[in-house]
């Protein structure tokens, strides 16, 4: 191979480095005016009254809008269809919009938005899952449907509860030497992209409309449009512009996408949004806060007998991807080890804060941390040094887990390996003079989801390929651009396939008019999924362009070669003709040159409701040896040097492998040790109101180049039969071992437990000072609240006869409202 | 004011930012925001060879200055080194924070020709970076100035 595995500039490089990749705050068109959404200042409340008369009269004001402009709802998730573009007569958390101005420019709409009245019924406020769970209780006074956040999900605040079961796990604690029990709590926090979220709306000349987003998702943007604006989708036309950084934070269809597409359409001029940093914070659909339970029983030689886990998910005010996020946090546990019998519980409220959603690993970090934690746990009371201990428990390649995911490769113990020898674990770990430690933790992660956000049976992905004369190739494909390096991606599959460079290559991506779907940039999904239909679409061109130069050459079409933008005979590499001319003879002899390829992933094993979340073509898997420094005194951890190897299948562009590893380890390590999505309550003088603790970017700690480690990174190349050339993900995986590796640090460093993510000074003090009273070095939560469980989904797994499917049927919550617990 | 070495003439609203004025009367919308705060470090540019953030300068204040933008760091129809750098080595993933960085990272060079890391550090600890670790970063203004020599 030519271009695959070779570390080069990708194909945008250009475009970034002189300021000209064109974001969608950059596009200004003529005639465009300009909007401001007015959000809640209350965190729950009816809304009893809106009048806008006062903005509609305000000079320069073109439109005002609100909830009544916008009575269809619309959601990510088809269960979740509870958002409306503006809220129509309720308000859920402190930024919620509720009316939209349009005005001739910014500081217009800005001031107008002061001129609108609203008046709010407040409901009571709900700030954390407990309180929410006791909303039986606070109900008293006014009736329970009053305070609900909303009016369905599981039942009162809860938006989904589960219970699944893969074989008897009690059964297999019993039966085993040790159980170990312990209770994690991971903080919620933000996505934080240098670009805020903008959008422009305008209608082309034939009426119809077009928007440019700052989106993940055109393709779900899209569906979203049309349904809440109650227009045929092929009027509407969605490009996503390249995110200036996504991480998960622009996959939903959002308020002001909607808002400016309805404006446009009724102003019929362009119409621009550009969100503030506060709004941004406000958007959020970061990091569930998690609080998680787990109970493992393992063996005296550390294999584990079984895990029961529950997780409880403080979702905020929405559903966003919520469903999918609960059951994330108990998907990808038996990818990573062998768990022989498995029982799962997760649980997610509504609460009145900003709603959260999928950031980079999605509900996956939260429970790999308390697993990882666990098993250092483990480790130390087996005397089983912690890395060794994982090489015996992990997966085995090729197998179908408790839950029905089928793993293929697996490279994770050669990324254990890796890390171990690069960091001098075994002379290191526990051998550390006091204050100085090192921690290690492994995980797994998706290479796309299995399976669609909406149930159809269509490809996730596909690549159309235009080829004519002049030698040029166009790559189109709705993927889309977040900086992690998609556009390069399919030219570089295409450029290998064709013998092209990848500059040679146009791609043209994400926009619905005129590239074939994919379903966006989430779930780690876009280098495989787009990946394989590139590569399928490639091979087809080449077959035109063989077919047309074997005849013209006299040379059978198996020993041609293609590659440095020349079609010749492998035998005789002299015999042979420019790509150019090779695309002109097919030209004259098929007529015009094009090819699609497409990508659907096999069916999924798993059988049972809820089994659609967790199954994907071939998981990643990474480890990591992370080192500290602790100052005893002040709590402060620091850093120095973080070893990490990921399991990437074949490294299509290494450069772009190692800039998504090593940004993985920066986004973990700002959630390790400083980033949190925290709120308060304002004194009761003003309003007790629940506000976010700190929307803007200089409070909302994330590191800086002054913190950054150096980082050693380590590629296991194992090529995976369901990958491009072999390729896994990358841009979410590396993420998931470091927060642990951390925690487990600063233990060998300085003998206590933090099992809470974010690791503050605060907490190692509080932990450290609890250690010098003689209770138990730790810091964390101390209890799990109780979750009104359903009765459990039985799934016998594999090795005891199953087929995938449940042997019971438990009855649907039958609620809507409030009912009955049900525990 | 002077911008990109061409002679400007502009009026505007005296409350402008030279952030403002850059992306909306100027057109040259390579100059970024992410917070409009002074905290992200994605607006700076160069005014009299000096880093600033455009966010917290008021237009008012550049009359007869000098500013150069990331649209003024091509010359003769070349990239800078460092641009050339940034793009070999991965140091650009989604690009928003890039201008600001290049930016900074010029008048670094232009003061210290061969800086160690800590002082590339040191120099880019105002720009935010959510991508990349900053790792690439460093290694690309390293780079440059190898290239440079």
């Amino acid at each position: 191979m030519r271009i695959i595995g070779t570390p080069r500039r990708r194909v945008d490089g250009r475009a970034k480095v002189t300021g000209q990749t064109k974001f969608a705050d950059d596009i200004v068109l003529p005639r465009m005016v300009h909007c401001k959404l007015l959000r809640s200042t209350v965190p729950h409340a009816r809304i009893v009254r809106i009048d806008v008369s006062r903005a509609l009269k305000h000079p320069g004001v073109y439109l005002v809008l609100t909830g009544k402009d916008f009575p269809i709802p619309y959601g990510i998730l088809p269960v979740s269809q509870d958002e409306h573009a503006l809220a129509t007569d309720r308000v859920r958390f402190i930024g919620d919009p509720v009316a939209a101005v349009v005005a001739r420019d910014e500081l217009t709409a800005f001031d107008a938005l002061d001129l609108i009245d609203v008046e709010y019924e407040p409901r009571h406020t709900f700030s954390t899952p407990e309180e929410s769970l006791a909303l039986e209780g606070i109900a008293a006074d006014s009736g329970p449907t009053q305070n609900q956040i909303h009016e369905y999900g599981d039942h009162g605040n809860i938006h989904k509860v589960v219970s699944l079961a893969f074989g008897d796990v009690e059964k297999a604690l019993a039966g085993s030497d040790q159980v170990f029990e312990d209770t994690f709590f991971y903080q919620g926090s933000t996505h934080l992209p240098l670009e805020q979220h903008a959008a422009v709306a305008a209608r082309d000349p034939d009426g119809k409309l077009v928007l440019w987003s700052s989106t993940q998702t055109p393709h779900y943007v899209h569906r979203a449009l049309a349904k809440a604006l109650a227009m045929p989708a092929a009027h509407i036309r969605v490009i996503a512009t390249p995110n200036g950084g996504g991480f998960g934070g622009k996959s939903d269809p959002f308020n002001h996408e909607l808002v400016v597409a309805k404006a446009a359409l009724l102003l019929d001029r362009p119409v621009k949004i550009c969100l503030t940093r506060e709004e941004v914070f406000y958007c959020h659909r970061g990091r569930h806060p998690v609080l998680m339970h787990f109970r493992t029983g393992v063996k005296r030689d550390g294999s584990i007998t079984g895990v029961h886990l529950r997780t409880v998910l403080d979702g905020g005010a929405y559903g966003s991807y919520g469903v999918a996020s609960t059951f994330y946090t108990g998907a990808l546990q038996t990818v990573t080890y062998h768990i022989p019998a498995y029982h799962f519980q997760g649980c997610r409220v509504f609460t009145n804060k900003p709603p959260c959603g999928p950031k980079r690993g999605h509900g996956t970090p939260q429970s790999r941390f308390g697993q990882e934690v666990q098993l250092d746990k483990i480790a130390e009371a087996l005397s089983i040094d912690p890395a060794d201990l994982r090489l015996r428990i992990m997966e085995r390649p090729g197998t179908l887990t408790a839950n029905y995911l089928r793993v293929t490769t697996i490279g994770l113990a050669e990324c254990i390996r890796r890390v171990v020898q690069a960091s001098d674990w075994t002379n290191r770990f526990r051998k550390l003079p006091r204050g100085r430690g090192v921690g290690l933790a492994c995980s797994s992660y998706l290479s796309g989801a299995g399976l669609p956000i909406y149930w159809n049976d269509m490809p996730h992905s596909g690549v159309q390929l235009k080829l004519d004369r002049s030698g040029g190739v166009t790559a189109f494909c709705g993927a889309t651009e977040i900086g992690q390096g998609s556009d390069d991606v399919l030219v570089g599959c295409v450029a290998e396939v064709l013998g092209l460079d990848p500059m040679d290559i146009r791609p043209v991506t994400g926009d619905t008019d005129l590239t074939p779907v994919d379903l966006g940039s989430y779930s780690s999904r876009v280098t495989l999924m787009m990946g394989n239909a590139a590569i399928q679409a490639a091979e087809r061109a080449r077959e035109l362009l063989a077919d047309a130069v074997g005849r013209k050459l006299q040379i059978p079409k198996s020993r041609l070669v293609f590659a440095d933008r020349r079609v010749f005979d492998a035998e005789d590499p002299s015999r042979g003709v420019s790509f150019a001319e090779a695309v002109s003879s097919a030209e004259a002899l098929f007529g015009t040159i094009g090819t699609t390829g497409s990508y659907t992933p096999a069916p999924s094993a798993a059988r049972f409701k809820g089994g659609g979340v967790g199954p994907s073509p071939t998981y990643s898997y990474s480890a990591s040896v992370v080192e500290v420094e602790v100052d005893e005194s002040t709590g402060w951890v620091h850093v120095p040097r973080v070893w990490i190897a990921h399991d990437i299948g074949r490294a299509l562009n290494p450069t772009l492998v190692r800039g998504q590893i090593e940004g993985s380890v920066y986004m973990a390590l700002g959630e390790a040790l400083m980033e949190e999505q925290e709120f308060r309550r304002l004194p009761a003088r003003l309003s007790n109101a629940l506000v976010h603790k700190f929307p803007s970017m200089l409070e909302y700690k994330s590191p800086t180049t002054l913190d950054m480690p150096e980082i050693i990174t380590e590629l296991v190349e194992l090529p995976d039969p369901q990958g491009p050339f072999g390729a896994k993900e990358v841009g979410q995986g590396p993420l998931l071992p470091v927060m642990p590796a951390v925690a487990n640090a600063v233990y060998d460093a300085v003998g206590v437990r933090i099992d809470e993510i974010p690791v503050t000074p605060e907490k190692v003090v509080k932990a450290l000072q609890a250690k010098a009273s003689g209770k138990a070095p730790r810091f964390g939560p101390m209890r799990f609240p109780e979750v009104p469980w359903p009765e459990t989904l039985q799934v016998p797994p594999p090795w005891e006869g199953g087929d995938g499917r449940a042997i019971n049927a438990p009855a649907r919550p039958t609620a809507v409202g409030v009912g009955p617990r049900e525990s | 004011m002077i911008v990109n070495g061409e002679r400007t003439d502009v009026a505007f609203a005296p409350y402008k930012t030279l952030l403002e004025i850059l992306r909306e009367d100027l057109n040259l919308p390579g100059t970024k925001h992410g917070c409009e705060l002074g905290e992200c470090g994605a607006c700076a540019v160069l005014l009299d060879e000096e880093p600033v953030l455009s966010c917290l300068v008021l237009g008012v204040e550049c009359d007869g200055r000098k500013v150069t933008t990331i649209e003024g760091l091509v010359s003769d129809g070349r990239l800078h080194p460092l641009q050339e750098a940034f793009a070999d080595l991965g140091a650009a993933q989604c690009g928003y924070c890039t201008p600001g960085f290049l930016v900074t990272a010029k008048a670094l060079l232009d003061e210290h020709p061969n800086p160690t890391r800590e002082q590339i550090r040191e120099a880019l600890a105002g720009n935010l970076c959510r991508c990349t670790g900053y790792q690439q970063i460093f290694e690309a203004v390293e780079a440059a100035v190898t290239r440079a020599q």
